[in-house]
């Protein structure tokens, strides 16, 4: 119904935000909602490039193992943040800055 | 008409996902993010992907919300309703991302792509569950592996020192 | 023969040499400290001087003569022979020198027996024999110059040999500078022969000057007094001859050889070698200052109260009559006085030596430092004590008295007969002889002074009186072999007459006409001297006796005392007493105003140069160095090294903020980096 442009062109809005997200936020439940929302951005990507090649439903099963791999990914950082708050007390990113110089 | 719904669908996910980004409340976040999901449900429809829509729709806000919802209750202190952490280095995070966000429009708009016409199916879902058993299958039996550790990791990283 | 006759004076030459430098590195440590070394080389070349001797005797031919000689240098423009020349002249003078060493040395196995520097002592002597040896056998200027230096050297290392005692120290420097005094004017002769001549070997330069194109007149003159100053110095004339009584404060058997015998003659023998070289204007000059020389050092030896100081201006005066003799044209006469000279002088020397060696035991005794063993006014009737001694001092004393019968008669009476000839041709001189008879009586006075105040009278210190004795045996030896040859018969054999010269002597050694043009012929100058001769004789005779009686009235007699006399010419007696007092006016008009400049330029270049110029430069310099020390170390090290640590260390703090340990950062870089790199692709 559209041209594949703007479906390119809301993906690339909602990647930049997610990123724009990571980037930025403190809290580290605030950062899984970023890379959610990148998650997303390439999820429609593939769909929109399955529609516009002929209805080729590898995009679609591309998708579909996508969503299954956030569920997981968003269930063990889930427990780890669950860990890290438990044991500092916070779940500020600063706090766990062990790294810092 | 159907232009002007798709345009309606796209505002609300691009708003609410600005909204999940800088927001400073996160609770305000997570409602945000599941009007962005539903957005992105929407488009889904619009690409007469109606499985994945679907699928999106139980996995994502149905699970992975709901387990984002329940770790934001159980990291932070309930007393206040207030769970606000201010966000960093925005000015430059900002800026790059815009950037980031140019180029890849001017790549997106410049680059050739070789699209082919294609007519509406009736549906997907039988062709994706032929897909996942003959083409797919080894994909499909090692996500569910990965599923199994994924889930196992959870509930021993979550067991706590008991 | 001819042969022997170069090996044997070689042999002379060096061998006392070898048992210097023998003694000078091993003498401490070989038995009785190696004056066997010294003794048995020194005998020995008497041996061999006896032996050209004899061979002159036998030969009896006054024109012999044998020479060797060498190149040393020789480059184009520039050539020197060293050489030896034997003639009559130089056996007798060689024979001279090895006799009296050798009784020097025997002398002093005695004499210096137990002194700390025993060995260097010897050693020296053997030294001061080469060195003197060189003069006698030179054939050139140049080797007689190279030993005449270290004859120099020798007499201060002898003077010098008690260097513990202050006045020994000063005597032996005093000798040496006024030396080299007379040196400077020696060298300046000796160039000037040579740049006119171009040679610097006897016979070259008699024959140049006799034809009479090379060199002549004003210049020939003043080569020859340049010379002459070298005997000046050496032979201690008029004005230099303040070194020879300092010069007693060495060992008295040093004294007897070289104050007497050897090295003061050499400059007589250095101006009977080398008088065919003086005009005529230059032997005046020659005359006067032996003239001078020989009534000054008389007058001053009347006052003396040193037995050794006395003996000392005795010698400046006779060499003053030597020199006289060669102003006057008997040169061989100067030489025949100092034949005998050499004889009786040194035995003087040794005869007072022995007394003052007894004094000093008598004194030990009794434990008294403080007494001077050489003043005669402690001495007084020693005949008893030490006949030896005395007979043969005796003796010596009317040699030099100018008695009859006795050495010193024939070689004065020479020495006058030419003064008065001279006289007589040329009258306005007259008192050239004046000089001479007036020394002659004064001498004859003091030798006797001397005699009576030591050996007869009442001593005058009864306590030490009874411990003087005689000398041992090594001492009256020489004492008796010089004794007698002070006789007369030695000199005039093979003829008996005691009023007549004539003998080997002056058969052998007969004057050359000298080789500058227009003097008078020798054959001239021995005829002259021959019409004088028998009024010489009267006069002579007659002088001796008025001297001789004079002491005795005054000394033995007392009929006339010296005190009183001493008294009524007061200030005359103050000036011979303090020798004239020339030391204090040299002092006074030569040294004190030299130190005085060099104390000016001293003071010029340590107080102002130094100060200013010199720390100038060096306080210029730490200036300098501060400033490049302050640029090397604020600038480049603060700025520039530090500066780069500090750098660094900023850059460090500051890019660690880098790793901040912020996922969110490191993500931030990333997608920067990724853009920038999309930047330079695309462009």
């Amino acid at each position: 119904m559209h041209s594949l442009d703007s479906y390119l062109f809301i993906s690339s809005m909602l990647f930049c935000l997610g990123v724009f997200g990571v980037m930025t936020r403190r809290n580290a439940i605030a950062v899984l909602m970023g890379v959610e929302l990148i998650l997303n951005a390439a999820n429609i990507n593939f769909v929109a490039f399955s529609k516009f090649n002929g209805m080729n439903l590898d995009g679609h099963i591309f998708g579909l193992f996508v969503i299954v791999l956030a569920a997981a990914e968003a269930a063990v950082a889930l427990a780890i943040i669950i860990n890290i708050y438990n044991n500092l007390n916070s779940i500020n990113v600063d706090d766990a800055a062990e790294l810092r110089q | 008409m159907a232009e002007l719904v798709f345009w309606f669908v796209a505002a609300i996910t691009i708003i609410s996902a600005g909204f999940v980004v800088l927001n400073n409340q996160l609770i305000y976040s997570a409602v945000a993010l599941l009007f962005t999901l539903f957005g992105v449900a929407g488009i889904y429809v619009f690409l007469w992907a109606d499985f994945i829509a679907g699928i999106q729709i139980l996995v994502y806000v149905g699970g992975i919300l709901v387990l984002v919802i329940f770790g934001i209750m159980l990291t932070n202190k309930i007393k206040s309703v207030r769970i606000s952490h201010k966000s960093m280095q925005q000015g430059v995070g900002g800026a790059v991302a815009l950037w980031l966000f140019i180029f890849l429009s001017i790549a997106l708009s410049k680059a050739p792509w070789a699209v082919s016409e294609a007519i509406e199916p009736s549906g997907t879902v039988r062709e994706i569950g032929i897909l996942l058993l003959t083409d797919y299958l080894l994909p499909f039996e090692i996500i569910s592996l990965l599923l199994l550790g994924a889930l196992i990791g959870a509930a021993v990283l979550s067991r706590g020192d008991a | 023969m001819d042969n022997m006759m170069i090996t044997l004076p070689l042999l002379i030459l060096f061998l006392p040499l070898v048992s210097f430098i023998i003694l000078i590195f091993f003498g401490k440590k070989l038995p009785r400290q190696g004056d066997w070394v010294a003794v048995g080389s020194i005998v020995a070349t008497f041996f061999f001087a006896l032996y050209l001797f004899i061979q002159m005797i036998l030969e009896y031919d006054p024109g012999v003569s044998h020479g060797a000689s060498f190149s040393w240098i020789d480059l184009e423009a520039f050539k020197i022979d060293l050489g030896i020349l034997v003639d009559n002249l130089t056996v007798i003078m060689l024979l001279i020198v090895t006799l009296v060493s050798s009784c020097t040395h025997i002398f002093s196995l005695k004499y210096m027996e137990g002194d700390i520097r025993y060995s260097r002592y010897f050693a020296y002597l053997g030294l001061f024999t080469f060195s003197m040896n060189g003069i006698v056998l030179a054939d050139n200027l140049i080797s007689m110059y190279m030993s005449w230096e270290l004859v120099g050297v020798s007499s201060y290392l002898l003077i010098g040999h008690w260097f513990e005692k202050d006045s020994a120290a000063d005597a032996s420097k005093k000798a040496f500078l006024t030396n080299r005094v007379g040196d400077i004017g020696f060298f300046i002769g000796i160039m000037l022969l040579y740049t006119a001549v171009g040679s610097f070997a006897f016979d070259p330069i008699f024959d140049s000057i006799a034809g009479g194109d090379t060199i002549t007149g004003l210049t020939l003159t003043l080569a020859g007094l340049g010379i002459f100053m070298g005997a000046v110095g050496k032979s201690s004339q008029f004005p230099l001859h303040i070194w020879l009584p300092d010069a007693m404060e060495g060992p008295t058997p040093v004294s007897a050889l070289m104050h007497a015998a050897t090295m003061v003659a050499a400059g007589v023998y250095m101006s009977v070698r080398l008088f065919p070289i003086f005009t005529p204007d230059a032997l005046l000059i020659i005359a006067y200052t032996g003239g001078i020389t020989a009534i000054l050092a008389a007058l001053i030896a009347i006052t003396q109260n040193d037995i050794k100081k006395v003996l000392a201006y005795s010698t400046v005066s006779q060499l003053g009559y030597m020199i006289l003799a060669v102003g006057t044209g008997v040169y061989t006469a100067a030489f025949f006085h100092l034949l005998t000279h050499a004889m009786f002088k040194a035995n003087l020397f040794y005869c007072s030596g022995s007394v003052i060696h007894s004094m000093h035991h008598a004194l030990h005794k009794v434990h008294d430092e403080k007494t001077d063993p050489q003043d005669m006014r402690n001495m007084g009737g020693f005949k008893e004590k030490m006949p030896v001694t005395y007979w043969s001092m005796l003796i010596s004393t009317l040699a030099i008295a100018g008695v009859p019968l006795f050495s010193g008669f024939l070689s004065k009476d020479a020495i006058l007969a030419g003064t008065l000839a001279f006289a007589q041709h040329h009258p306005e001189h007259f008192l050239l002889p004046l000089f001479g008879f007036g020394a002659a009586a004064i001498t004859a006075f003091y030798m006797f002074r001397l005699i009576f105040m030591t050996f007869h009278g009442k001593p005058s210190m009864k306590d030490i009186f009874k411990d003087i004795h005689e000398s041992p045996k090594e001492m009256t030896g020489p004492i008796v072999l010089l004794g007698t040859l002070s006789f007369f018969i030695f000199y005039t054999l093979p003829y008996f007459n005691p009023i007549s010269d004539h003998g080997w002597f002056t058969d052998l050694v007969v004057p050359q006409t000298s080789a500058v043009p227009g003097s008078m012929t020798a054959n001239e100058i021995a005829e002259h001297a021959h019409h004088a001769h028998y009024l010489a004789m009267g006069l002579s005779i007659a002088v001796a006796t008025i001297g001789i009686l004079l002491a005795f009235l005054m000394y033995v007699k007392n009929v006339i005392s010296p005190k009183k006399l001493s008294d009524r010419f007061g200030f005359l007696y103050d000036w011979s007493l303090n020798k004239f007092y020339f030391d204090e006016n040299y002092n006074r008009f030569l040294y004190q105003p030299f130190l005085k400049l060099s104390e000016t330029v001293s003071w010029l270049d340590w107080d102002f140069y130094d100060k200013y110029f010199i720390n100038g430069f060096g306080r210029i310099t730490n200036l300098l160095s501060k400033l490049s020390g302050k640029f090397d170390y604020d600038g480049i090290d603060q700025g520039l090294v530090d500066g780069l640590g500090r750098i660094s260390g900023v850059a460090g703090e500051n890019l660690r903020k880098i790793q901040t340990g912020r996922l969110q950062n490191y993500l931030l870089y990333v997608v920067a980096g990724i853009l920038v790199i999309i930047i330079i692709q695309a462009f």
